[in-house]
Parts: structure tokens; sequence; C-alpha cells
């Protein structure tokens, strides 16, 4: 079962989203998948017209996805903005201090990567040099 | 220097829990080996040859007395005795065991020193001149902003997972004593209508591929200096090639899209940036900038010191060689040599860093600096002190008296520790050093810089030497390159080839012409060899280095690519 993890811990996915690749999607859509590669200027429509952002780590070695949160929330998305794949615990609060709300990891992740783990980092606004020296003001 | 507030000792107790966490876990399995690599990089931990390697953060190279000791300690309890320091002005150790590691960042901890993001694809140590503070010829001590940028920089959440590693240097001297045209970003303070600003240079480095860095912004107001960075860092951290890591490095990506539109995208990123940037709060600001105030420098005469210098001739030998004009009358800049003759270059013995730590505490203001020429320096010495000082040193083999020439060499660790290695690069220096201590020509050359690196990777700054060796394997067998004019200075260059590489019984005798030919082309004895080289180019060196070619143009040696 997928899990959802935020700053509570653990839980299943349980909605069923119908994500849009965001350069498919058009002025009605509400939810769209962002790649860790992904060229924002390929999104037709305005940021704020979507409900969920779900931006793409194929590997936890790929850092783009945080610098693609980041870009989102400078250009004002008010709106969920969620993780998906191989994230580990030790980047949770790189994934909640760039402006994700959540991460979305597979049941084989969430197994490896026990709820107790995740929590041990879920006090992502202490110790958060940026915050401190005036960034992320978001 | 900077004082730890109680901030910056939470987030370094969190630190080591966080990694002791991840040791255990990946000893449980919960964490594979990929995904504990980069987690272990993170905090400073390498897997070597023979074992593990810990490379602790000195941040621009300062340190004090408590904390050389306490690295002297390291190295006793955990280690074999000894530490090397590098030409990241950081500190390593070639033998802890993993399990001990998150033991010896607790005890690093307790004089806020830590091992933070000095290697992983991380924004890593930000170096700066080692004569910061000291020197006459500093628009502005540029150690406060390394601290910024140093905090700014620690634990990013955008950063920690970039391409490749990214390294900043800075200077407040117009003299580059921070190699800063050879790092991803270098920063040069300057002064514009009374207000500090930084000439902004992006895309050096050295490696495979060595490039000289390019000027993206002449003048970038004090304010603006981190936002501007971030937008730096996150368009390459977006543009940068994950595909290929010899391909990743911010120069290549100035190389591939063009300075122009890479200064742009930079330029676009910043403006978004600043809406989210309240700027730096004043007061912190304020704090950083108080705690890199100048000791109180004492008012003395120097009448010791004239009676040494007039009467001791080797007390008058270094401090000829090893001492440089401070900018208070009376003080020198004192820097202790690390590469006696046939000695590891770089390498310190814990008995030799207590020294070091005494001598600063009494007679350089408790302050230490390392420098990327892998020696000490100790910053604020008054002139009536330095012949105790001298004698102190002498008391552990740390006098020796040859800053600056021949066998102040730089040397990466090479074959004998490192992983990544393809050559020994510590046999080759201590050769060159004795071999021209032996032939008493050390002070008769003069002024050169010989730099050896043991692989591609050029953590010798090869490129960057007057004379750099580039260790490599052909077919099994060490071939040691050789590269002239290179310059690590503002006149910043990368050294020419000079052709086919010399076997490591060849290597040395290849140096020595090279050197008995500058002795005789040279204009006279003010010509140091860089200049001598520029004056003259490659010719006379090629020829005294391949003679047979020479005199029989037709044979054609095959050149070897790099």
């Amino acid at each position: 079962m997928t899990q959802i993890v935020s700053d509570f811990g653990f839980s299943p996915l349980d909605k069923v989203i119908n994500y849009e690749f965001y350069d498919k999607a058009s002025k009605t859509t509400k939810a769209i998948d962002l790649p860790s590669d992904a060229d924002l200027k390929l999104f037709a429509g305005d940021l704020n017209q979507l409900k969920i952002i779900r931006i793409d780590f194929p590997s936890f070695a790929d850092g783009r996805g945080f610098t693609l949160a980041k870009l989102v929330r400078i250009r004002g998305f008010k709106g969920h903005l969620r993780a998906k794949g191989h994230i580990i615990s030790d980047q949770y609060a790189m994934a909640r201090r760039s402006g994700f709300d959540d991460v979305e990891i597979s049941q084989d992740l969430a197994d490896r990567q026990p709820e107790t783990e995740w929590l041990f980092r879920s006090n992502w606004k202490k110790h958060y040099y940026q915050s401190r020296l005036g960034f992320n003001k978001y | 220097m900077y004082n730890y507030t109680e901030f910056d000792d939470a987030f370094i107790k969190a630190r080591n829990s966080q990694f002791r966490n991840q040791v255990k876990r990946r000893i449980n399995g919960n964490l594979t080996e990929d995904e504990f690599k980069p987690l272990r990089l993170m905090n400073g931990l390498y897997l070597q040859l023979h074992a593990y390697m810990l490379r602790v953060a000195i941040p621009y190279g300062t340190l004090d007395s408590a904390q050389m000791e306490k690295l002297a300690l390291i190295a006793d309890r955990w280690d074999k005795g000894y530490g090397h320091f590098t030409t990241r002005q950081n500190v390593q150790f070639n033998w802890p065991k993993l399990t001990d590691v998150p033991d010896i960042l607790d005890a690093l901890a307790e004089v806020k020193m830590h091992a933070i993001q000095t290697s992983g694809n991380t924004i890593r140590n930000v170096t700066a001149d080692h004569f910061s503070g000291a020197a006459a010829d500093e628009v502005t001590d540029p150690r406060p902003y390394a601290e910024l940028i140093r905090q700014w920089s620690t634990d990013h959440p955008e950063f920690q997972f970039l391409p490749r590693k990214f390294k900043v240097a800075v200077t407040g001297s117009k003299n580059d004593r921070a190699v800063i045209r050879a790092h991803d970003i270098g920063l040069r303070a300057l002064l514009r209508n009374g207000k500090i600003g930084f000439e902004v240079i992006i895309g050096g480095g050295l490696g495979r591929s060595p490039m000289i860095g390019k000027v993206i912004n002449t003048f970038l107001p004090e304010a603006d200096l981190l936002p501007y960075l971030e937008a730096v860092v996150s368009v390459w951290n977006t543009l940068g090639r994950r595909d290929n890591k010899y391909k990743a490095r911010i120069k290549i990506t100035v190389h591939e899209h063009g300075v122009e539109k890479i200064k742009q995208l930079v330029e676009d990123r910043y403006n978004e940036i600043l809406s989210t940037f309240s700027g730096v709060n004043h007061e912190l600001l304020e704090e950083i900038k108080s705690a890199f105030a100048p000791p109180v420098f004492k008012s003395k005469g120097t009448k010791y010191f004239d009676i040494a210098y007039k009467e001791n001739a080797a007390f008058r030998s270094w401090v000829d060689t090893n001492t440089h004009t401070h900018k208070i009358s009376n003080y020198s800049i004192a820097t202790v040599s690390l590469k006696a003759h046939g000695k590891t270059p770089g390498d310190a013995t814990s008995d030799q860093m207590r020294q070091i730590a005494n001598i600063a505490r009494h007679y350089s203001h408790d302050q230490i600096r390392i420098s990327h020429e892998q020696n000490i320096i100790l910053p604020h010495v008054h002139k009536s002190d330095l012949p105790k000082v001298y004698n102190l040193l002498k008391s552990k083999q740390l006098n020796t008296a040859n800053i600056g020439l021949i066998s102040d060499i730089i040397a990466c660790p090479g074959m004998d520790y490192c992983a990544l290695a393809t050559a020994r690069s510590i046999p080759i220096a201590q050769e060159i050093s004795m071999r021209f201590d032996e032939l008493k020509l050390e002070h008769e050359v003069g002024h050169i810089q010989i730099k050896i690196s043991g692989c591609i990777n050029a953590c010798g700054h090869h490129h960057v030497g007057h004379i750099g060796i580039l260790g490599l394997d052909r077919a099994g067998v060490e071939n040691y390159q050789i590269t002239l004019g290179g310059d690590a200075t503002e006149t910043a260059r990368i050294g020419d080839r000079a052709g086919p590489g010399f076997s490591a019984t060849q290597i040395v005798p290849a140096i020595e012409r090279v050197i008995l030919t500058y002795l005789k082309v040279r204009l006279n004895k003010h010509e140091n060899f860089i200049h001598t080289y520029q004056r003259l180019g490659i010719a006379p060196f090629k020829q005294a280095l391949y003679p047979k070619e020479s005199q029989s143009p037709k044979i054609q040696k095959k050149t070897y690519a790099a």
C-alpha cells in the first residue's frame, strides 16, 4: 500500500488522484505530474489552477526535485505539493523545507524506511540555517 | 574567529545523532550501501584504499589552539598519530574505524568542529586566503563572508544532491592566494564608493578538463551575495548533467551553454528568489563580522628579533623564506613548513600539532591557518617573538626554511592512500625535495611551485603549478607527465603539456633537466622560473626534456592523450 509521509508519520494513500503529465495539461487540469527534469515552460496552464502538483524522484540521488519544488513555490503556487518516488527518510526535512507538503513512497520503501525513521526527521523547522538567514519565506 | 552560538552547537549535536543513526541503519540493512554512501560522504567519510578516511572541515582554513589540540587527540586516540592537511584547507585522518566515527564527530563537536559537507555532491568547505586579516594588501577580511556562505550552504535543503561537488573560494586581495580562478565560484571582495561588493568568477576547475573561471559579475553588492549564489547553484542543479559524472561540474555547464546564457539564467533566477528572501538579519551579520575583529596587537620593540636576525644564520634563513609582511608594523605572518625534506607533504604528527597549538596560543593571538599549499600559518606573530617561535618549531622539526622554494611541493596523497589514484605522488615529491637539498640549489633556484597529482582528478592542483606532474598508469606501470607554466594566482593559467611521460626512475632527472635549463637561460637570479617561462616559452625546456627528439627531428614520439 502506497504510504503518504507527513510530519505525523505514515498514512496509506486511499484516494485515487488522476494526474495529468504536466506538458499535456489543459486549463481544467487539477493535478499534474512533474518529472525530475521538467521544464516549467512546457506547462501551459496557470499554477494556481492546480490543486496538487506531484514531483518525481527517480533516484534519491537526483536532487532536481527540490529545486523544482522551490521554483513552483517561488512562483506563487499555494496548493498541495507532493514528492514521490525514491526518497529516503534522511531527505524528509529537505523536502519540507523546499516546499513539499508530504512525500509519497511505495510499501517496499516504507518497509525499509519505517515510520520511526521519518518521525526522527520530522522536526524540520529546527536547526534550519537557511530560514534563519532570511530564505524560504513562502 | 567565528564563535559558535547555541544554534550552531545544537545543529552539530543533532547532525551527529542523525549520523550515528545512519550508521546503525546501514549495519542493520535499512539503508543500502548506495543510500548510505551519500549520507556518509555528507559527513566527510570516504572509503579509501586501506581504510575509511575522515575529512574534517576547517572552515576557511581557520582554527585555534584548542581545536588543533583536539585534532592531535583524535590522531592519537582513533588514528595512527598523524593527520594530513589538504589543498582545500581541511584535515584528513586516514585510518578511522566506521564504528568509531560517531565518537570522533562528538569529540570534534566539543571544540565546535565537524566534518559536514567535506565530501559528496554538496557545497564543500568555503576556502579563503590564508593570510586573511593579516596581509597588508587586503581590501577587507573575506572570512565573514566565507562564514555567511558556510551557514547558508550547511544542510541546504535544495543542494544536498547536486549533480556533483561545488567548491567556493574567497579572497579580499587582488593578489589571489586562494586560487579563486580554479573554483566553481571564486569571489574577490572589492570596494566601490566605500561599499563592499564582489567580483564573481564562475566555472573554474581542474581535474580532467581544467578551465580558468570566467567573470559573471564585476560588482555584486554585499547584500545580494547569498541570493545570487543561491541562483547560481539552483540553475546548475537543474542544468548540470546527471548522465555523465565527468561532465557534471558547472565549468562544463558554462562551457556547453555559454557564459552569457548562464549569466542570464542566473539573473532571472536571482530576481525570482528575491521575492522569498527577507534579507540576512542585520544583527546576525554584524555578529559574524565582529567575530573576525582583529586581536589586540601588542606594541613592542624588535630588539630580540634584530639581534637574532643578525647573529643566527639559520634563523635569518628561516625568516627570509618563511615570513611575510603583516599589515601591522613589527608583526609578521609566519608559515610553518610541513614539507621537511623527505617527509610526506602536508602531514603533521600529533606532537607537532600540539606544538603548533602551544605556539599559537602564546605567540599568535591563538590563531592558526591552513593554506591550500599544505602548510600551516601563524598569522599574527610579533617580530620580537619570532626567535622563540623558531626555536619551538625547531624542537619538533617544524623549522624547514623552504616556503616558496622547490621543496615546498604540493602533493596529493596519491596511490599510497587514495582509491582513485593511478600513481604514487608522495615518493616523487620526497625525491625531488631531497635531490635539490642534496644539490644545494634550493636558494639558487628561488621561487618555484611544483605541484603533483597522483591521478587525473588533480587534487594536487598540478595544472596550476609552475611545474606540474601528473601520475598516470600506462599498462600497469607508473608514468609521469610534466606540465609547465601553470599559475595559481591572479594571473591564473593552465600549464602546457611538455610531451610524453616519464617513468618513476626518469621523472626526477627530467625535473632536474628543466631546472638546470632554467638556471642557464634566466636573465639573472631575480627572474623567477615562471617569468623565464613566460619570456621564452616551452621550447628550451622541451629540448632539455627530450634531447634525442631535438637532435633527430624525424623521430616523432607518440604523444599520449591525458
